[in-house]
């Protein structure tokens, strides 16, 4: 369903992802982990035609994203790690206006939104503006935002950041259930080991952009004489801390704040 | 369709919800009509070119639908910062459409502060020669709304933050407001100056505006229309271009 081939992306002379390869088959659930930094987002950017990759080659459901951008947006939804929500917007509309932009008719529309609000248990702020929204809140309306149409393939980036364990819990039976009975094929970076241990059939560990191993659980567990996920993951990639920077999409975003002028 | 216009709509919304912002864009074009309106009145009399409100007020107009409709265009630079953008850059969706339908909500906004500004050059003492041309007025506003609100998305596609706006208004939005004849007529002025209006997109909005309401006018109305429609087309194309290649 989605296929990498020496996926390159450079930022001047930095290479934030650099030759990596990789599968994911159709109905699975397939995590991609590794350090912050690692390149995990830059790749789902360059997967989901929001960024063009330096070279390699990259497909979706058989279509390449950068020449068939639109088909292959038919095909997937997504959570972005990043804010995504319109501010000045209420929750219905935020949910209302994702659901007209992927054509979900209108009754099913309705029905949809209802479900997924109170799910995530935001049903009775639906007419409030996001603005008004704690970080908690605006996670969970993104995330039902990403559950309302169903794509043959589901990014996730970090969706469980910052959220509480119950609604962490509401999103993985979700997910699963959608993966089991509508074979969603799913794609999602966490650094919670013991998620992605869950979740996922598979995973790819990735550090300064490389790949540097892939198999199930089991297998990467083995591979390093690990007892757990988190030690194999660590292993793997070390222990030093990554001097991550704030993106500079984060200081831009801080930046626009101050200077805001509508600020309340 | 749904597409254009669901993002007509939010663009709609957002205005809508956004009243200090709307009170306080009217600031400018009021200081425009009272102190150059009242201020310049006695010499532009006196110098034989009749009542200077009723000249002036038709180029404010054009200069609020002008600010407005970049500004419009330019609010791009905040979805793509506070990350709304991505939202609608991952729909599938022709990015040509979303492009328009910003464009045609953006330039709906523009048109609606272009009337409040109408009815505040009434109130000023602004006098139409004819209600029934109001409708060519309104065109003329359209067209100025569309244009610059493209222009704007053109410019806000290219640039990722706000460091290059001053240098977008200081040498390209205030020339174009400065240079198309909405404070002074280009009648008798010297060549350079008449051959620089006669490059300036605006002019031909402000003398359609002219033409509608006092009935006087320099290019003559069918030039103006067709020079307008040609550019808004263009600037339509390459705003659309522009966007459909934005990376986040
Ligand atoms: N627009 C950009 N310009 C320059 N460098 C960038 C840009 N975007 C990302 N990078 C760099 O590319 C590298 C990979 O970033 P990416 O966001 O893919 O990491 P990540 O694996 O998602 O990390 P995290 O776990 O923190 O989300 C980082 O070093 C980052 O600083
Ligand atoms: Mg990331």
């Amino acid at each position: 369903m989605i296929r990498v081939q020496n996926l390159i992306k450079r930022y001047g002379d930095f290479t934030a992802v650099a030759d990596i390869s990789f599968e994911v088959a159709t109905g699975e659930m397939f995590a991609f982990l590794g350090p912050n930094g690692a390149g995990k987002t830059t790749t789902i950017k360059m997967l989901t035609t929001l960024l063009k990759p330096t070279s390699g080659h990259v497909e979706l459901d058989g279509l390449d994203p950068t020449t068939h951008a639109n088909e292959a947006r038919k095909r997937f939804g997504i959570v972005f790690q990043d804010p995504s929500l319109d501010d000045e917007l209420t929750a219905y509309e935020n949910m209302d206006f994702h659901g007209v932009l992927y054509k979900v008719p209108k009754r099913i529309r309705s029905e949809r939104i209802e479900q997924l609000l109170k799910l995530f248990e935001l049903w009775d702020r639906r007419k409030d503006p996001v603005k008004q929204f704690s970080r908690g809140m605006k996670r969970r309306l993104e995330i039902a935002r990403g559950l309302l149409h169903t794509p043959k393939i589901l990014f996730l980036d970090e969706p469980t950041l910052g959220l509480d364990p119950q609604t962490r819990n509401q999103l993985w039976t979700h997910v699963k259930k959608l993966n089991a009975e509508e074979r969603v094929t799913v794609f999602l970076t966490t650094h919670y080991m013991e998620e992605a241990e869950r979740v996922a059939q598979r995973i790819a560990i990735i550090d300064h952009g490389k790949i540097v191993a892939q198999g199930t659980p089991q297998e990467l567990k083995q591979q390093t004489n690990s007892e757990t996920l988190e030690q194999a993951f660590l292993a793997l990639t070390g222990t030093t801390i990554r001097e991550e920077s704030a993106g500079s999409a984060d200081q831009m975003r801080n930046m626009a704040r101050m200077f805001r002028p509508r600020q309340k | 369709m749904s597409a254009i216009y669901i993002l007509w709509l939010r663009q709609i919304k957002r205005y809508v919800r956004s009243r200090p912002r709307i009170v306080a864009s009217l600031g400018q074009p009021l200081l425009f009509l009272l102190a150059l309106g009242f201020g310049f009145g006695p010499i532009f009399q006196r110098a034989g070119q009749g009542n200077y409100i009723q000249f002036l007020a038709p180029g404010v107009i054009a200069m609020t639908v002008l600010f407005t409709a970049i500004f419009s265009g330019i609010e791009l630079i905040w979805d793509r910062q506070f990350g709304f953008l991505k939202e609608t850059l991952v729909a599938p969706v022709p990015r040509l459409l979303i492009m328009i339908g910003r464009t045609l909500g953006g330039a709906t906004v523009a048109m609606m502060q272009g009337l409040i500004v109408v009815v505040i050059c009434l109130l000023v003492g602004f006098r139409v020669t004819s209600y029934a041309k109001l409708p060519l007025a309104f065109f003329f506003m359209a067209l100025v709304a569309v244009m610059f609100t493209a222009l704007g998305t053109a410019i806000a596609s290219v640039l990722s933050d706000f460091q290059g706006f001053q240098f977008v208004m200081n040498f390209l939005v205030m020339p174009i407001f400065f240079l198309s004849g909405a404070l002074f007529p280009l009648t008798n002025v010297p060549k350079t100056l008449a051959v620089v209006a006669s490059l300036d997109p605006l002019a031909y909005g402000v003398d359609g505006l002219r033409i509608a309401l006092l009935g006087v006018g320099h290019f003559g109305v069918a030039m103006d229309a067709v020079v307008l429609c040609l550019i808004t087309t263009a600037l339509l194309g390459a705003g659309g271009y522009l966007f459909s290649r934005i990376q986040v």
